[in-house]
């Protein structure tokens, strides 16, 4: 037999792993690429709205209500209280984009592990969980989010609260059927027989075969939560004036449709742009994962 | 097959226990004092005292759910603050006219949603298959309020076809059979029936494609049978899954209407929870969701034993 | 396969470790006589439940007052067919499943007794090899990693616990340069098996639980690792349990046999003895459905009669009774004992026909010899055989 070849040259002959496969198969996917960029895009003008925008997102300006795009330099045109709209936008995406992550990111980390742990020990404790579950997922998330947002009264923190509610069950459901899956395939058993404590299986072995499917449905969620949130906001519950939001700014502009309809329709566009752009990616990856390496 | 169904049932019943203490809850969510949010502002002293004992303020909280719960059964949902009026009595007028809106927009969004999701399954791989995708993803990513307001500016504001907001003269529910009402519902319907459109559209295409791969599919084609016949024999296959999905829609619509009928100002359970929210009433909050939510999920039952009765292999267990 | 004389490889083993090797295993607590193995009465029911309320309706006996004892050194191998409890017997070895009742005796310590083994150290002493099946390796963690995870759980360093699955995997037969890292997806079948012993190598076992190692793999893979479980158990001073369906393999590597039936021991003994002169009918019909290529030897008794068995409420008295061509009244009624199955080298069989004393019309009396010309080529002793007309 020949001498060993040095390992560093042999990881290079050697086929790649699992997450190699999905960047790969994700990086001749255009469509999902370009809306990711997309996404990017939009995430870095938020962040640098001051940077980016010209105008004072709070600034009224009563002589220029309701003026068309175009109008002295005001990208978007102003709404109803002389506001420069493309700031406001810019602004309001920070909102909407928070609204739509932070939801779905912290209905991930509490249902998740409920999940997990419904799924990994089973008995009693996942009776517990999941019957729980079943009650919070009779209601339709419409209907969650606004009796629980408008029973504590307006504001983000309500917002919050009420989307995580919302999304808190489903989340659940994946990650326990996912790990009740995973749990009773024989490599769980045979980590177990090391000794190990569930602890350790779960972090070791459970957690990264259950993570990836939760991951894509949570990534479907977003669009959602993006949606609900502009909704809760039109209703005049969630994010409250002055602050932009896309979904505020679409019900102080409702009245104004008689004069001037464009500038109107700007923040749903932000918000159904957004939404898409998150399902498209979402539907992406979901893709790239679906064929086993 | 029957006991699983007799199993469903029943499980019924914690489900709607669970859902009423949900609902009960709310009122400890509110802000202050939860006998203050049940209070009406003009109430007299002697009133303050009778609502105080009949809600038993000074018990323990599960004495006051059991006595909540108790009421709720003979059909006291409370009273609105606002008019005055027996919840139930609101909330059953506005659940007429929301599930003629409903039931108008699901008979149109699966009907359309269904011949696309034939089309795309069939045309696999091709443009058809990816227009039917985009379509179905832009329907689930729109928000169906600012489609409402799109639809309003165009329709009513540019066009002057139909009325923007409304539900009619005046009439306390609505009625398919007069056509100057009729012309009230069909923006709201539209509207309705955009997200419906997209997920069932999405959830047909995914089951027809699925089965249509399926190998006994495969022998049916080698078998010589047509197209069309084809496409039979795979509908009624993926259509307990499609079901499923579809009575979940119908349960979303009539329990989600909030949004569009605070557009179009349809009075409707979505209009009078958001009235509601607007004058903190709570009592008629409470009641109305607490129906919403019991009428989502006996429309969930009805669709499990639907899809229970319609699967043969279900019936075998 | 057939034609290889299993009986020899496992005998000679046996004479060359009496012949005065040293079997000196610093681990050794009770001494070359003391059984490294001992169940007693190991019993489990699983629930099955169903109806209105999930109430209790039956329940399944998968292993129903099991007694054994392992010696050091030698493999025993556990026949049966599916749902015959072979599995969950192993893992109630094992302690991944908790006994209704029943004891385990390690090197003469009690498992899970305040005075005796800890259940960790129990682990530490018995590893089992899984069926190679996609579900046996963790699809996520790279070969070396998966071998590894034992030794970390247990307080070694990255670096000593990378170290030694690499010399783990030369000793399995891959090349750690090529393999460890690789993931299980990029490993062929017998790949995964070498890996999987590796894995339960990994804590230094002295009993290895094969369950169904080789079974999903290809003939030629097969008698390879066959091969290398053959090194390493004199190399590591192993002592294994070897549990199949194939016949020939249980034949090819054991030193005894025991061979179960809805959860119970119908049959126990040397594997050469049990092989030859198969004494319970149950064995007798198993042996005799293996078909001969030769067609002058024929098949040459009744063949299994009967309903597949029903693991949930089993048949009183002998639990073999309704497919037994031999079956009487009194096996209906009482159940069959083994005997002290727990002396080793004894052939034990649970029927009332190898009992003197039972009520059977045939006890003492029970059919003898090979139930057909199943046996190794080159065994003069039986009378049997007709006469090879192509020879002068």
């Amino acid at each position: 037999m020949s001498a060993a070849l040095p390992s560093a040259a042999l990881r290079a002959v050697a086929p790649p792993g699992y997450l190699h496969a999905i960047a790969r198969r994700l990086r001749h996917d255009y469509v999902t690429l370009s809306f990711a960029a997309l996404l990017v895009l939009t995430v870095l003008a938020a962040c640098c709205a001051p940077l980016v925008a010209h105008y004072d997102p709070y600034a009224t300006g009563l002589l220029g209500r309701l003026k068309p795009p175009g109008w002295q330099g005001h990208l978007l045109g102003t709404d109803d209280l002389g506001r420069d709209m493309f700031a406001r936008l810019l602004y309001g995406a920070r909102m909407s984009l928070a609204m739509g992550v932070a939801p779905v990111a912290l209905a991930l980390a509490i249902g998740g592990t409920l999940g997990v742990l419904a799924g990994f020990y089973g008995g009693a404790l996942n009776m517990a969980i999941m019957r729980t579950m079943d009650v919070f997922y009779a209601f339709p998330s419409v209907l969650l989010a606004v009796a629980i947002s408008g029973t504590i009264g307006g504001g983000v923190a309500s917002g919050l609260l009420a989307l995580t509610l919302v999304f808190i069950p489903s989340l659940c459901r994946i990650a326990e059927t996912a790990t009740s899956q995973v749990r009773a395939l024989d490599f769980v058993e045979a980590a177990q027989a090391t000794g190990a404590s569930s602890l350790s299986v779960i972090v070791a072995h459970v957690l990264g075969n259950v993570l990836p499917a939760l991951f894509v449905f949570a990534s479907s969620l977003i669009s959602v939560s993006v949606l609900l949130a502009a909704g809760l906001s039109f209703l005049g519950l969630g994010v409250q004036p002055p602050t932009p939001d896309w979904g505020q700014m679409l019900a102080g502009l409702r009245q104004a449709i008689y004069l001037q309809p464009l500038v109107c329709a700007l923040p749903g566009l932000a918000i159904c742009i957004v939404s898409f752009s998150f399902n498209m990616v979402s539907d992406g990856l979901r893709h790239a994962m679906d064929i086993r390496a | 097959m029957w006991i699983y169904i007799a199993k469903r049932v029943l499980y019924t019943i914690p489900i709607s226990l669970g859902v009423s203490l949900v609902c009960f809850c709310l009122v400890y969510l509110a802000p202050g004092d939860p006998a203050a949010s049940l209070i009406p502002p003009d109430a007299s002293a002697a009133d303050i005292a009778t609502i105080r004992q009949l809600y038993g303020f000074d018990q323990p909280v599960p004495v006051q759910f059991a006595k909540w719960l108790w009421r709720a059964l003979h059909g006291d949902f409370g009273t609105s603050l606002q008019t005055g009026r027996p919840v139930l009595v609101e909330v059953s007028g506005a659940l007429a006219n929301t599930a003629s809106l409903a039931a108008g927009a699901a008979l149109i969004a699966f009907v359309l949603a269904v011949l696309a999701g034939m089309l795309a399954a069939w045309h696999r791989g091709r443009f058809l298959e990816r227009a039917v995708t985009a379509v179905s993803t832009l329907g689930i990513s729109m928000p169906s309020y600012w489609l409402g307001i799109v639809l309003i500016i165009v329709f009513a504001v540019k066009l002057r076809w139909l009325p923007a907001t409304g539900m009619g003269s005046g009439a306390a529910t609505f009625s398919w059979l007069d056509w100057h009402d009729a012309r009230f519902a069909v923006l709201p319907m539209l509207t309705m029936a955009l997200l419906p459109l997209g997920v069932v559209m999405r959830s047909t295409r995914a089951a027809l494609a699925d089965t249509l791969a399926q190998d006994y599919m495969q022998v049916l084609r080698a078998k010589g049978l047509a197209p069309h016949a084809l496409m039979r024999h795979a509908l009624r296959n993926a259509l307990p899954q499609v079901l499923a999905v579809m009575g979940l829609q119908l349960g979303y619509l009539t329990g989600g209407s909030i949004l569009i009928e605070t557009i179009f100002t349809w009075p409707g359970t979505g209009f009078l929870l958001s009235k509601a929210i607007l004058t903190r009433d709570v009592p008629l909050l409470q009641g109305t969701v607490l129906i919403l939510a019991l009428t989502f999920v006996f429309i969930n039952l009805a669709v499990d034993v639907l899809q229970t009765c319609a699967d043969p292999r279900l019936q075998r267990q | 396969m057939s034609h290889i004389d299993g009986s020899n490889a496992a005998s000679h083993a046996r004479a060359a470790r009496l012949a005065g090797e040293p079997a000196a295993d610093p681990r050794d607590r009770g001494g070359l006589r003391q059984p490294l193995l001992i169940a007693r009465g190991l019993r489990k029911r699983f629930a099955v439940r169903g109806g209105l309320f999930g109430r209790t309706m039956a329940h399944v006996h998968a292993v129903d007052g099991v007694s054994f004892s392992i010696a050091k050194g030698e493999t025993l191998g556990v026949v049966g067919e599916s749902g015959c409890g072979k599995s969950t017997l192993a893992r109630l070895l094992m302690r991944l499943v908790e006994p209704d009742a029943g004891e385990l005796i390690f090197d003469g310590e009690a498992v899970g007794e305040r005075t005796g083994l800890t259940l960790g150290e129990l682990r530490k002493n018995v590893q089992m090899v899984f069926q190679d099946s996609s579900a046996s390796l963790n699809p996520r963690m790279s070969v070396a990693e998966s071998i590894a995870y034992g030794m970390r759980v247990h307080g070694a360093t990255r670096d000593a616990a990378r170290q030694t699955a690499h010399t783990l995997l030369e000793q399995v037969g891959l090349r750690a340069a090529l393999f460890a890292a690789r993931y299980p997806h990029e490993l062929s079948g017998g790949q995964k098996q070498r890996v999987n012993i590796a894995r339960a190598l990994a804590l230094n076992p002295r009993l290895l639980i094969l369950d169904e190692a080789v079974s999903a793999l290809d003939k030629s893979v097969e008698a390879q690792v066959l091969m290398l479980l053959r090194a390493l158990k004199a190399q590591l001073n192993l002592t294994y349990l070897f549990i199949s369906h194939d016949l020939h393999v249980v034949r090819y590597v054991s030193d005894r046999v025991l061979v179960m039936y809805l959860g119970e021991i119908v049959e126990i003994g040397p594997a050469d003895d049990v092989y030859r002169n198969p004494g319970h009918p149950y064995t007798r019909a198993l042996f005799g459905c293996q078909l001969d290529t030769d067609p002058r030897r024929r098949i040459a008794e009744a063949p299994l009669a009967g309903d597949p068995p029903n693991p949930v409420d089993p048949p009183p008295g002998c639990r073999f009774h309704p497919r037994c061509p031999y079956a009487e009244h009194v096996c209906t009624t009482r159940v069959p004992s083994l005997g002290d199955a727990l002396a080793a080298p004894l052939h034990a069989v649970a029927c009332h026909m190898h009992d003197a004393a039972s009520a059977h019309t045939r006890a003492g009396d029970p059919p003898a010899g090979m139930p057909h010309a199943f046996r190794a080529d080159g065994d003069a002793s039986d009378a049997r055989r007709p006469p090879d007309l192509l020879r002068s």
